[in-house]
């Protein structure tokens, strides 16, 4: 176990639990200003948040293989959570199975560093194998609508997922200070403080709505406001965390805002769809886990690609 | 011994399985009680049931929680009665008795302060389906003991995990509704009926995907 991280990396996280502290401490100063007001779902999340970082940063910080496995059983449980949220075919239980198998396979292709494997194998493999799986148990009512939706949730929940991991398999760059965990905690940071300004903003100017439909509450002074705010924020975070010079770290962050706003309301879509508000109550004060990593889904993929354009790209040949 | 190997058990191998793979949504956990004597009778579709039930109290009040079980399906042989008896601590039932009272056991128990798990189908019967009428064992029980809480649970998700007849085991997040107890003095004779149709409202509480 390596216990030596990247200094850059032990001060973000020591940032980190500074904020969570503050946090803490307005909150008992607002319970003790306006004793009569309910603050107990405030206290909820901000206790599930102290949960959260401590366990993120433990996994960061003890070395690749344990934030390899923290990664995917976010990954499980995110998958677990919309397996259960689906319509389902009792046909497909061991269909649904065989798709719980492709987690610990599609990190261990991410812990084995084998790009070309992890970039294929829930898109083509998983994706051919699991139809097969269902023809040989043979119920072809529904066929089509469960290989679309078993398919569509691995692709959210591993897939995607799995890109914040490989973070942590990319070959060295010039990223003197933090390597891979250094991207990692930049994506999910800027990630989680776009969701904050977005509401922030939205809460404070927020009139015009912007996809009235699935976020009613969501409006353009909000998206707008948290992409200018997280540009602004990765622009001075970047140059400790990533190899992002000047300009492109602000560019990351809207990036990550823009893909995290769209990931959030994806999956507020699908929640409506379904007729439910939280996907879960795994998380006390926050819902379930999808309701927690739903703009990761989709700004760990658009963020990787980015930077694997930028740095590795755009092809293969040495 | 045993009772050093019920804890490992319960302790090692089914609070992780239960808490980390499968997962439950508990709603209104804090009606449970904090103590016996007690009876949680919820509906039955998995062998997983008992073992989610058993798992909402305390580990360190394992002793305390026993589920009654049928004598002619898990005293059947010799290595099952032993798992059934000592590891799980099921109190069997005679479902066909000859003489003595079939009971006995349960009374026994209650009078010891325990909390009991009682399906009152009778049967796991069809997965995420449940039984027009329950059996009438939970109101003799109650009878007796007029005033000990009984609670009714409804589960929902475990027969989508282990139906009855597979072994396969898939996970699926559990949802685990508590309600209001009630007991024989309130209810008297309409109690299991009663039972049934507090149990029917709580699963009108939830909102539950298709499960075709």
């Amino acid at each position: 176990m390596e216990l030596a991280i990247p200094q850059t990396v032990a001060v973000t996280l020591g940032t980190l639990f500074t904020v969570l502290v503050f946090s803490h401490l307005i909150a008992f100063v607002l319970k003790k200003a306006n004793p009569k007001k309910d603050y107990s779902e405030l206290f909820q999340r901000i206790n599930s948040w102290w949960v959260i970082i401590i366990i993120f940063a433990v996994a960061v910080v003890m070395e690749r293989t344990a934030a390899i496995i923290f990664l995917g059983f976010v990954s499980f449980l995110a998958l677990k959570e919309f397996f259960s949220l689906i319509p389902t075919r009792r046909a497909d239980r061991r269909v649904l199975f065989w798709a719980y198998l492709s987690v610990p396979l599609q990190f261990y292709w991410v812990y084995d560093y084998w790009y070309g494997m992890f970039i294929i194998f829930i898109p083509v493999w998983i994706f051919l194998f699991l139809p097969l799986r269902m023809l040989v148990i043979g119920t072809t009512d529904g066929f089509l609508k469960a290989a679309g939706t078993i398919h569509w949730g691995l692709m959210i929940t591993v897939f995607n997922l799995s890109h914040a991991a490989y973070f942590l398999s990319l070959p060295a760059i010039d990223n003197p200070q933090a390597g891979g965990v250094g991207l990692l905690l930049f994506l999910v940071i800027l990630t989680q403080f776009n969701d904050v300004a977005q509401y922030v903003w939205g809460k404070s100017l927020g009139k015009t709505k912007i996809v009235p439909k699935s976020s009613p509450g969501k409006t353009w002074a909000g998206f707008l406001g948290g992409v200018v705010t997280t540009g602004a924020a990765a622009y001075f975070i970047a140059p400790y965390l990533t190899p992002l010079e000047g300009g492109m770290g602000a560019i990351g962050g809207a990036i990550i805002a823009v893909a995290g706003f769209i990931g959030d309301v994806t999956v507020s879509a699908i929640k409506r769809d379904l007729g439910v508000k939280d996907s879960s109550s795994f998380i006390p004060g926050h819902g379930g886990i999808l309701d927690r990593v739903d703009s990761l889904t989709f700004s760990a993929p658009v963020f990787f690609h980015f930077i694997f354009y930028l740095y590795y790209g755009p092809t293969l040949a040495s | 011994m045993s009772r050093l190997l019920r804890f490992l058990f319960f302790a090692l191998i089914v609070r992780p399985i239960i808490y980390v793979l499968l997962g439950l949504n508990v709603r209104n956990y804090k009606r449970l009680p904090n103590k016996g004597p007690a009876i949680l009778v919820a509906n039955h579709n998995s062998h997983l049931d008992t073992l989610v039930l058993m798992s909402l109290i305390p580990l360190s009040r394992l002793s305390e929680i026993h589920p009654v079980a049928a004598a002619d399906y898990f005293l059947r042989n010799k290595l099952l009665s032993w798992f059934a008896l000592e590891i799980i601590g099921i109190i069997p039932i005679r479902r066909a008795s000859k003489g003595g009272n079939p009971l006995r056991l349960v009374f026994d128990a209650i009078q010891n302060g325990k909390i009991l798990i009682l399906f009152p189908e009778g049967t796991r019967g069809q997965p995420e389906k449940m039984e027009d009428q329950f059996k009438e064992g939970i109101r003799l029980i109650a009878r007796k003991f007029p005033d000990m809480p009984v609670y009714p649970i409804f589960l929902h998700g475990l027969g989508k995990s282990l139906p009855k007849g597979e072994g396969l085991f898939v996970p699926f997040f559990c949802d685990i509704f508590i309600g209001e107890p009630l007991t024989y003095q309130e209810s008297g004779k309409q109690m299991t009926q009663q039972i049934h149709s507090r149990i029917t409202a709580l699963a009108a509480e939830g909102q539950f995907p298709a499960w075709e």
